[in-house]
């Protein structure tokens, strides 16, 4: 039987390296791009805080299951449909009632994702070992 | 002492069964809108819904697990928690704030993130509350040496989630929010985490319970428990990444995800598959509605484990992430694991004495059968759409979801016979749990 000095080496360790890997991970962002604007920032906020839209919708297939996946939609919708959508609503989806403003930062936002990647699975490769890559 | 000492714990089995009614019932009303997207649609639509049926759900398991721990730890120490008012704060500071967001969600204030969408300020009231926590199991414990496993995974647990939900928090901070991969990268850091954490307390607790009912304490001072309690927590500190193989986030975290992959369950299906082999019939009666419980949660085990594995490898995962296969997964692990084995626990306190028989069979078989066919409505639905977005050309996502409606046909129906199966056992559970509080108040 492991000896409780044993255990704490093992658990001190497991720890540590899971706390230098959160604070690299936090130092370190992925990609080095330029700040978020004000508008793409309030943007995210009402997909966040005012609209709840990850309820229905994904971003790189994370979120709800309802509506399509937005990643790369101002890649594929131009703005005046997108606006469409957002002032009539669609299904189960209702008419949020969001300004001009409201719309346009939200637009802002999800331009920005769009920039951020490709949300598209059929455009990854696949290889033999498992991995895949974008 | 022992009637004193779950007073401290029912009302908090109370709570969580009030819960799981909240969560079931918004679950099965947003089942009816995937089918109908008119169905309460300007009353409570489905931005509403969905966190008021997750969020419900996520604090039935983490309720229930406190109260698991409270209960099991009394046991384990032969003694009461050393500080009751502090429990009893820290019992009403969680009853409360649930409260306040469920209200909040009905009223379209959110602010959070998927699984935690209600507004900031109430981040405080949970990591307090959970602080409170924190302070009472380790009190209470007097001596540390020579625990047993579950003591181990209880303190780790309880650490480890304070840990991530501040991480899952750390948005808040500009710098953390300010780009989206790194933002969506820790988001889910902190998730995949927080899971492992409260998975942490809930395995803990089985294998208390496994010990009380086989009556053998040897497995959990073993050491190939404890190694497998080491892998577990590796596992839940390192294979998150397994959840954003398709985010462009670095490419380590994903090559360590899938290096270490969800072997948690194996863990546990092992421990579980150990204890059994040690039980008499004799004892098995005993305890019997626990033991239901537990081997349907074993069947579960080895159902999600297949799943996970396969989740596990990002050329599958391309196929399966995004789709209604992660919701199945997920399901089996939240309904098949965790709430059959809380269920164990919650059934272990009231004692197979005070319990309707003929309600509590048709109940417990009713979820038995539904759960499997909502299982697998998921699973089918999802693996249509994995190949649907794989495809060169492919419908509008509308058509494709029109195409899936007699999935959802399926998962809405074996929802409602889920929906009834639980509400019939948590009547049972909430009578007897009722009976045996106020029948102490009396003593």
């Amino acid at each position: 039987m492991f000896s409780d000095k044993y255990k704490l080496i093992v658990l001190i360790f497991l720890s540590i390296s899971f706390l230098f890997y959160s604070f690299y991970l936090y130092k370190k962002p992925p990609h080095e791009t330029e700040n978020a604007t004000a508008l793409e920032m309030e943007g995210k906020m009402i997909w966040q805080k005012k609209k709840n839209c990850t309820s229905c919708h994904q971003l790189y297939g994370l979120g709800g299951h309802l509506g399509p996946d937005l990643t790369n939609i101002t890649q594929r919708r131009t703005t005046p449909q997108i606006e469409a959508f957002l002032k009539n609503g669609i299904n189960q989806m209702p008419n949020f009632n969001l300004s001009q403003h409201e719309m346009e930062a939200l637009i802002s936002f999800l331009t920005a994702v769009n920039k951020s990647g490709n949300g598209d699975p059929r455009t990854y490769k696949l290889y033999i070992d498992g991995t895949i890559s974008q | 002492m022992e009637l004193y000492r779950n007073k401290l714990s029912i009302p908090f089995f109370i709570l969580s069964l009030a819960l799981l009614m909240i969560g079931l019932t918004f679950g099965f009303i947003g089942s009816v809108q995937y089918l109908v997207p008119d169905f309460l649609k300007e009353w409570i639509s489905f931005d509403k819904v969905r966190p008021l049926h997750v969020s419900s759900v996520v604090f039935w398991i983490l309720v229930t697990a406190m109260g698991s721990v409270i209960t099991f730890l009394q046991e384990h120490i032969g003694g009461s928690i050393k500080y009751p008012p502090l429990l009893k704060a820290q019992f009403w500071v969680f009853a409360i704030t649930f409260l306040l967001i469920i209200i909040s969600y009905f009223l379209g204030i959110f602010g959070g993130r998927e699984y935690w969408e209600f507004h900031p300020y109430f981040a405080f009231p949970i990591a307090f509350g959970w602080l409170l926590f924190i302070i009472n199991v380790f009190s209470s414990i007097k001596n540390f040496r020579n625990q047993p496993v579950y003591v181990w995974m209880w303190l780790t647990g309880l650490v480890f989630f304070l840990f991530t939900y501040i991480e899952s928090n750390l948005w808040q901070i500009l710098w953390f929010r300010k780009e989206i991969i790194h933002d969506m990268t820790i988001q889910w850091k902190s998730y995949g985490s927080l899971v492992g954490s409260w998975n942490m307390l809930i395995y803990g607790s089985s294998i208390y319970l496994m010990d009380k009912i086989s009556g053998n304490q040897k497995y959990s001072y073993s050491s190939i428990a404890f190694a497998l309690y080491f892998l577990g927590l590796l596992n839940g500190m390192f294979n998150w990444g397994h959840h954003i193989y398709t985010l462009p986030t670095h490419h380590f975290v994903k090559h360590i995800a899938y290096i270490i992959s969800m072997t948690e369950l194996i863990l546990i299906a092992r421990i579980i598959y150990l204890w059994k082999d040690s039980l008499t019939t004799a004892k098995m009666h005993k305890h019997l509605r626990s033991y239901q419980f537990i081997i349907a949660a074993d069947v579960w085990v080895f159902i999600t484990l297949i799943l996970a594995i396969l989740m596990s490898i990002p050329a599958l995962n391309v196929y399966m992430h995004g789709t209604h296969v992660v919701v199945a997964h997920t399901m089996g692990a939240t309904i098949g694991i965790n709430t059959m084995l809380l269920f164990a626990y919650i059934f272990d306190v009231i004692k197979d004495s005070t319990i309707n028989e003929k309600i509590f069979k048709i109940g417990y078989r009713i979820i038995q059968i539904s759960l499997p066919i909502f299982f697998l409505s998921l699973l089918s639905a999802g693996i249509y759409k994995g190949f649907w977005q794989m495809q060169e050309q492919h419908l509008i996502y509308g058509s494709m979801l029109k195409k899936l409606k007699p999935a959802f046909l399926l998962f809405s129906s074996s929802g409602f016979f889920l929906v009834l199966g639980f509400f019939m056992i948590i009547f049972i559970a909430l009578k007897s749990l009722l009976f045996i509080y106020s029948s102490k108040n009396k003593i």
